[in-house]
């Protein structure tokens, strides 16, 4: 694309004609027209930002890349690239699940032959997950599929199950994938990693270019090790401002979506920046990054620093290289938050952007919780949700469920100390508040799964869940009422019976 | 497959899912004057997808006919944000779309997880595992949530042909190309699915850009498929990259 003049106004695409950008990528959605809910008080400054810098006098300016641009670009041997361009881009790391491996494997041996070998044998990590502890025969016959497939292909990581009766005895199984992913090492600052999952999107934590596919995609991937996608402009959040005691990555997410809509961010990549992205731990940033799907898009990123690779010691022994995005790169829109003025949100049924205060749905009667996934069941999840059950001291009023995303996250409730507890951990405390056992380490109930499904919404009920999706049906039951929420939020409604704001305990 | 289209050398081949480029001409189609009986033209047969028994239908076109201009049939109504959890709900998944059987089987799940408050008639009647609504209507951000290649494929087993929407989430986009089960086509202006109603009969006209429908009397423009057609034409991703010599370029 011929460099062309940038109107000194505009550091970013929104001057779409003068650059020359089509607008095909980005889809003609009106962003109300999306939205459910009325509109809430905005609480957060945002505003579009204007650059302090006049044009070159040449009348042309060379502008830099974002982040997700520069790791595109690395990735497809390219010196420099621009959004909406397609290209060929070799893949770090593919990950796979029982639900979409099977069909994933299915077109592989269909397209490259009976008897092809995969295009690297220890770049693709394949992860049973999703309906593991069931009596449902095709799941597990799923799971028996990849197995055969991994063996035939000698994959080097399969976290096999084959006792489902205990998960503890299975030394290889780990989880929910994208958890997975990260205690295992395979998130890799600067990397691509493509997975038949739309939560793919959770790796951009580590400053990685991470976005889901589909089966047919992936089988191409699982052949070529190179995957023909467009490069998306990157949407820029600002997060400054000391986090407040009773907020987590999980609000901040939802606010964002709650912002943008679950349209917002479609095609684009979102990029997280600022003091209070800075002060987050990962699993904070993977939160905040698993859910950017929800908005419709197609990669988030943080940028890495002494807490990506403090995580990632011991981890990994593949070496990296961290990317950043230029001074002068150029983002489609900026947001910006001060993070101190916000408040805990849900978000609504039936929408991950009907977001409401969570203080303002305190009138909401609930019939369970679900504390889970990898969006909600980490181990800092739990952490934060045994602080509300340790501060408030009292039993939960309503059948409150837990399932830890992976075996490590399992091992942490049952060893690490919770601060202020006196020593105890969480899953003594959660025992104490009258929650149930945590469960086999799994997907669980986010997405209803088989009817035997741990947690499963078998009757219309309302949730607060931990969980991505609210959509209609999406735990089970199709008149079921799902309020996102995050850990501290779900873990005070417990308390309650009602939807309730974390800062009546905390 | 035989094809009236020039294509572009790889090196100048954009994405198949850019869409702005408007189709090339393409080979005229013939069509029965009962306007509940269409033809479906230019697809191969993937061993994957087994022929199908839909209602109502005439013979496939010949292989060596190319790419469709016209879909003709009963549409289904569709509101804003409609999920991939309500297209194909997870309780399905375990049906692996590889496989021939279940294949079919996931057919009959489409669209069962709409709540029936909203959407009254059933997408597909009890009983039967296809639907007479070859083409869905809908409405902003359609196939969002969970990228679930599942959904396009289960409405491709069901009998749709093409889904019009105002805009469409990334990877149901994606998937619909790549695995050439449905066309994703984008309509120019919103609110056309308030305009229309299930069982409405409809003709898609690729080549005037035009979504016609008959029982209401109105005419709405369409976006040109682009890029992606000739992909889905092929039977997508695979079949498109073979007949383009893209493959051999990758591997």
């Amino acid at each position: 694309m011929a460099t062309t003049v940038v109107p000194p106004h505009a550091a970013f695409f929104g001057a779409k004609k003068e650059i020359g950008v089509r607008s095909s990528f980005s889809p003609s959605i009106s962003a109300h027209r999306c939205r459910k809910h009325s509109l809430n008080k905005v609480l957060a400054v945002m505003a579009p930002s204007q650059p302090s810098r006049a044009p070159a006098t040449t009348g042309s300016v060379k502008h830099g890349m974002t982040m997700t641009e520069k790791i595109l670009a690395k990735s497809s041997d390219r010196a420099k690239l621009e959004p909406g361009e397609n290209i060929w881009v070799n893949i770090d790391v593919l990950m796979t699940h029982d639900v979409c491996g099977p069909g994933t494997i299915g077109i592989f041996k269909k397209e490259f032959g009976e008897n092809a070998k995969v295009w690297d044998r220890e770049k693709i990590v394949i992860i049973p997950d999703h309906y593991i502890f069931t009596s449902d025969e095709r799941a597990n016959r799923n799971v028996d599929i990849l197995r055969d497939f991994c063996l035939e292909q000698n994959i080097k990581y399969f976290y096999d199950i084959k006792d489902l009766s205990n998960f503890k005895v299975n030394p290889d199984y780990k989880g929910v994938c994208h958890v997975a992913l990260a205690q295992e090492g395979h998130c890799r600052p600067g990397e691509v990693l493509l997975g038949t999952d739309s939560h793919t999107c959770n790796a951009g934590a580590f400053g990685q270019f991470a976005t889901g596919i589909g089966n047919t995609d992936a089988g191409f991937v699982m052949g070529a090790g190179k995957l023909l996608l467009k490069v998306p402009p990157t949407m820029r959040f600002v997060l400054d401002g000391e986090m407040p005691h009773y907020l987590l990555a999980k609000d901040l997410i939802l606010q964002i979506i709650g912002e943008i809509t679950v349209a917002g961010a479609t095609y684009k990549s979102m990029e997280f920046v600022g003091s209070t992205v800075d002060s987050l731990n990962m699993e904070e940033r993977m939160t905040l990054c698993n859910m950017v799907v929800e908005a419709g898009g197609k990669n988030g990123v943080v940028p890495s620093d002494e807490t990506t690779f403090k995580y990632l010691e011991g981890k990994t022994s593949v070496n990296y290289e961290p990317v950043y995005s230029d001074e002068s790169a150029r983002f489609i829109s900026e947001y910006r938050f001060d993070v101190s003025k916000l408040e805990p949100v849900v978000a609504k049924p039936h929408s991950p952007d009907n977001r409401a205060l969570a203080r303002e749905c305190k009138d909401v009667k609930i019939d369970r919780v679900y504390i889970g996934s990898c969006t909600g069941g980490k181990t800092e999840d739990f952490m934060a949700a045994a602080k509300v059950f340790l501060a408030s001291g009292k039993k939960a009023k309503v059948p409150t469920f837990l399932v830890p995303a992976t075996q490590k996250v399992w091992v942490d409730l049952y060893t690490l100390p919770v601060p202020g507890s006196g020593g105890k951990t969480c899953s003594q405390i959660f025992e104490e508040a009258g929650c149930d056992t945590p469960a086999s380490p799994s997907c669980g109930a986010c997405l209803g799964g088989p009817r035997d499904t741990y947690a499963r919404m078998n009757e219309p009920m309302v949730c607060v869940s931990t969980t991505n999706r609210n959509f209609p049906g999406r735990m089970g039951h199709k008149e079921g009422q799902i309020y996102l929420a995050s850990p501290y939020t779900a873990a005070a409604s417990a308390l309650t019976g009602y939807v309730t704001d974390p800062r009546e305990f905390l | 497959m035989a094809t009236t289209q020039a294509h572009a050398p790889v090196s100048t081949i954009r994405a198949s899912f850019q869409r702005f480029h408007s189709p090339t001409k393409t080979q005229l189609v013939h069509f029965a004057s009962n306007p509940f009986i269409f033809a479906k033209f230019g697809k191969t047969s993937f061993s994957y997808k087994p022929s199908k028994i839909k209602p109502l239908t005439t013979p496939r076109a010949t292989p060596s006919s190319s790419s469709p201009t016209t879909f003709h049939g009963q549409c289904y109504v569709l509101g804003d944000n409609i999920d991939t959890d309500q297209i194909i709900p997870a309780e399905h998944l375990t049906l692996v779309p590889s496989k021939p059987d279940e294949y079919k089987k996931l057919g009959s799940f489409a669209f069962s997880g709409l709540p029936s408050s909203q959407y009254p008639i059933p997408f597909i009647e009890p009983g039967t595992d296809s639907t007479k609504y070859s083409i869905i209507i809908g409405g902003a951000n359609f196939g969002c949530g969970s990228s679930r290649e599942h959904a396009p494929v289960a409405l491709g087993a069901a009998g749709v042909r093409t889904v019009v929407a105002e805009s469409y989430a990334r990877i149901f986009f994606r998937n619909s190309v790549a695995t050439g089960e449905v066309y994703p086509l984008e309509l120019e202006l919103e609110g056309v699915n308030k305009q229309c109603s299930t069982g409405d009969v409809v003709t898609i006209d690729l080549e005037k850009n035009m979504l016609i429908n008959h029982t209401k009397g109105k005419e709405f423009v369409l976006k040109p498929i682009g890029d992606a057609g000739p992909v889905i034409d092929a039977g997508g991703i695979f079949a498109y990259a073979r007949k383009t010599g893209m493959i051999s370029s990758v591997t």
